[in-house]
């Protein structure tokens, strides 16, 4: 079965211009190769360090972003190649929820206006029907049916965000990339957006690349995780598994720094040591040897790969599983 | 423990056509100085304009139409424009929820965080941006040197929120409020900036309103909790006792709703608490959580719950907790 979208070594280096001429003195490697399949009706959670290049990910797979390099085919179609014009007629298929809400609506148009245009673009509800189907979306994401004629400054943070859903869904996309769709919601509204999602998934077989910083809710819908780091996904497998038994010291840190609803649990936090790495140069060998608890000379020296048969665990770390959650505060079944 | 912030009956409208509709609908709560409060509640209950509010930034056309907001005993509401505006930069700070809108997308993040030192502290353009590179390492921004030539759209969603805490932070206030400030961070850095605030309120008697959807954060920093619904507080309480034993049935269901870690339950079957969020314009009668509410009374269509007192430091807004004016006037 080909996947429904495969990403080859795809790169994205913005260029750091500095002083008066604006002169290129550097890059930064937003993205520095990160490949990847995705099977039809996968839901893929994508987390790690905040700047590590999730949301780069994401819109150059869609090409809101030109890559610097790499190969993105969907559904065997190399979209790099694609001229503007089929660019914008394939477009229906894959939408976006923007991790920003406020500065992805347009603020001088009302809502409905906002859900109508990208039916009107594609078509693919006729006009007599459009009114009826702007009610259906608004309601789908937990809004009144008034909400239609407000602008969208006239809402709440979460508000807006259910608004940004809404938009992508209109035009029924068979994927969805959602860069942090939930985090301004409050638990019981996430709630719904995520069994919204994970039925529109069942139902209609929707692929989901989920940009996320909350690992509870990753681990309640993702089947397969990708941990980033400084441009590179640094472990990759089923979720079940990447919860229960993290191998690469980056994700085991990652965990134990959860946060715990339980105030009678509060504990000392296990920071990470050092610096967070610059993209502008990132250190030799193993990004992350600078904070890394169990670093050893060949980490300095030599860069991991990301190893490991593509369809279970991939790892890049010379010594994958060595640091042991318990050093963390995790306790072994991975719970706290 | 002193009240450096007292907000009392604080009401805030929009006009919607030709009649206005309350957004916040009397809330009162305190900060003492050096205290963590978390606000939390339902999305579209009032948070953030309670906060603007407090800073008296409420957008247009919306107006706070009643109560009072005392800082040291000082009613902000009182005060002319001129002296309002060194209170908010000297005095409290605001992180706000989206800082793409809250920065200024023309501007390097180094000529904004340098501003923000320079409106506070007299000091030289140079003695001004080192500060603003001390600020940037303190809040993680790796390279800080170098990002201060970006703009805000080079920086990746977390590292904006960070820019938007060192502004904040700037003007070494003694009051910080703090709409969703870590959603946009990876747990590793939200804990590093919790510790940040933790160490500024051990050393500087920092005072922080922490409004988050993240209880767990809420749990791990405050050591009290409000819990707003439509408008209006419905609990208060010391964090221990809003975890252990929530009083009001909206402050259970959101933390039956809240996901933990380790704890998956089947695939897409998160619990939500039932019903839709009710729009401001149109409230249902009485207790305005009624319609959801799995322990609804007669009484709870038709009037409406005061604050009951459950012991001298945690007060419920539900009549599971205290009898209707209507019958205890009758006895
Ligand atoms: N237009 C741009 N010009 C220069 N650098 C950029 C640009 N856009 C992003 N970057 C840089 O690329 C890196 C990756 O950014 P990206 O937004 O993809 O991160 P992210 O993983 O989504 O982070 P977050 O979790 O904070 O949203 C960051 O260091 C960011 O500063
Ligand atoms: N300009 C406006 N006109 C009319 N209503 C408005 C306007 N701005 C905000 N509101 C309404 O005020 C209410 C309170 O909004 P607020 O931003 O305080 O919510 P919040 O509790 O911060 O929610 P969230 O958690 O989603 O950020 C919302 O129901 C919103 O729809
Ligand atoms: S390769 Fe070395 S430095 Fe890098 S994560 Fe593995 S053990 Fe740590
Ligand atoms: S007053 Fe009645 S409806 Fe409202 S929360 Fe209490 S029990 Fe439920
Ligand atoms: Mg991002
Ligand atoms: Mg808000």
């Amino acid at each position: 079965m080909t996947p429904l979208l495969e990403v080859r070594d795809l790169r994205k280096h913005f260029p750091v211009r500095r002083g008066l001429l604006q002169r290129v003195t550097g890059h930064v490697k937003a993205l520095d190769g990160v490949s990847l399949d995705l099977a039809s009706g996968e839901c893929f959670a994508l987390v790690g360090e905040s700047g590590s290049g999730k949301t780069t990910f994401g819109r150059c797979v869609l090409r809101l972003e030109e890559p610097t390099s790499g190969v993105v085919r969907f559904q065997g179609e190399d979209l790099l190649a694609l001229s503007p014009a089929e660019l914008r007629e394939r477009r229906r298929h894959f939408q976006v929820v923007f991790q920003d809400p406020y500065g992805s609506l347009n603020p001088r148009m009302r809502i409905q206006s906002i859900l109508s245009e990208p039916l009107e673009v594609h078509d693919t509800v006729p006009e007599t029907e459009r009114a009826e189907r702007i009610e259906e979306l608004l309601t789908l994401v937990g809004l009144t049916k008034d909400a239609g004629r407000r602008f969208p400054h006239e809402f709440s943070g979460g508000q807006r965000q259910r608004i940004g859903i809404a938009r992508a869904l209109a035009p029924e996309p068979s994927l969805l990339v959602a860069d942090e769709p939930v985090s301004a919601l409050d638990v019981s509204v996430r709630a719904q957006i995520i069994n919204l999602l994970v039925d529109l998934q069942n139902r209609f077989g929707l692929t989901m690349i989920f940009i996320a910083h909350d690992l509870a809710v990753v681990e309640q819908t993702a089947d397969r995780v990708g941990v980033m780091y400084l441009g590179r996904i640094v472990e990759l497998g089923a979720t079940r598994d990447i919860f229960a038994a993290p191998q690469h010291p980056y994700t085991v840190s990652l965990l134990s720094a959860v946060p715990v609803a339980d105030p009678a649990r509060r504990r000392d936090r296990i920071l990470l040591e050092g610096e967070p790495p610059s993209p502008l140069s990132p250190p030799p060998g193993c990004p992350f040897h600078p904070r890394c608890p169990i670093a050893k000379d060949r980490c300095r020296q030599e860069e991991p790969a990301l190893t490991g048969s593509t369809d279970s665990r991939q790892v890049a770390c010379h010594y994958p599983g060595e640091l042991e959650p318990e050093g963390l505060g995790l306790s072994a079944n991975g719970t706290f | 423990m002193e009240t450096l912030l007292a907000v009392d009956s604080l009401s805030v409208s929009f006009p919607v056509g030709d009649h206005w509709v309350p957004v916040v609908r009397g809330v009162s709560l305190d900060v003492g100085a050096g205290e963590f409060v978390g606000l939390v509640g339902e999305s579209g209950s009032g948070k953030s304009m309670t906060a603007y509010a407090i800073l008296r930034l409420v957008p247009d056309p919306g107006r706070i139409t009643g109560g009072r907001i005392l800082l040291d005993g000082e009613d902000l509401l009182g005060l002319s424009d001129a002296r309002m505006r060194s209170v908010r930069g000297a005095r409290i700070g605001m992180i706000f929820q989206e800082p793409m809108t809250a920065l200024n997308p023309v501007f390097t993040v180094g000529f904004q965080i340098t501003e923000a030192v320079r409106v506070h502290h007299r000091v030289s353009k140079r003695e001004a941006e080192l500060e603003a590179v001390r600020l940037l390492d303190l809040v993680a921004i790796p390279a800080a040197r170098q990002r201060l030539e970006d703009y805000p759209h080079q920086l990746s969603g977390g590292q904006r929120q960070r820019v938007m805490i060192a502004i904040a932070l700037a003007s070494k206030p003694d009051l910080l409020i703090a709409d969703e400030p870590t959603t946009a961070l990876d747990v590793t850095i939200q804990a590093q900036i919790l510790e940040l605030l933790e160490r500024l309120r051990r050393e500087l008697g920092l005072a922080v309103l922490l409004i988050t959807h993240d209880l767990a954060v809420v749990a791990e920093t405050c050591a009290r909790v409000v819990v707003m619904y439509a408008g209006q507080v419905v609990e208060e309480a010391p964090v221990e006792t809003l975890f252990a034993a929530p009083a009001h049935p909206y402050t259970r269901g959101l933390l039956t709703a809240a996901p933990g870690l380790g704890r998956p339950g089947a695939r897409g079957e998160l619990a939500t608490i039932p019903g839709q969020v009710p729009e401001m314009a149109r409230l249902p009668t009485g207790c305005a959580f009624h319609p959801r509410c799995s322990e609804v009374m007669d009484e709870c269509a038709r009037e409406n719950p005061d604050v009951y007192p459950l012991s001298s430091e945690h007060r419920a807004r539900c009549f599971l907790h205290g009898t209707p004016a209507s019958r205890s006037e009758a006895s």
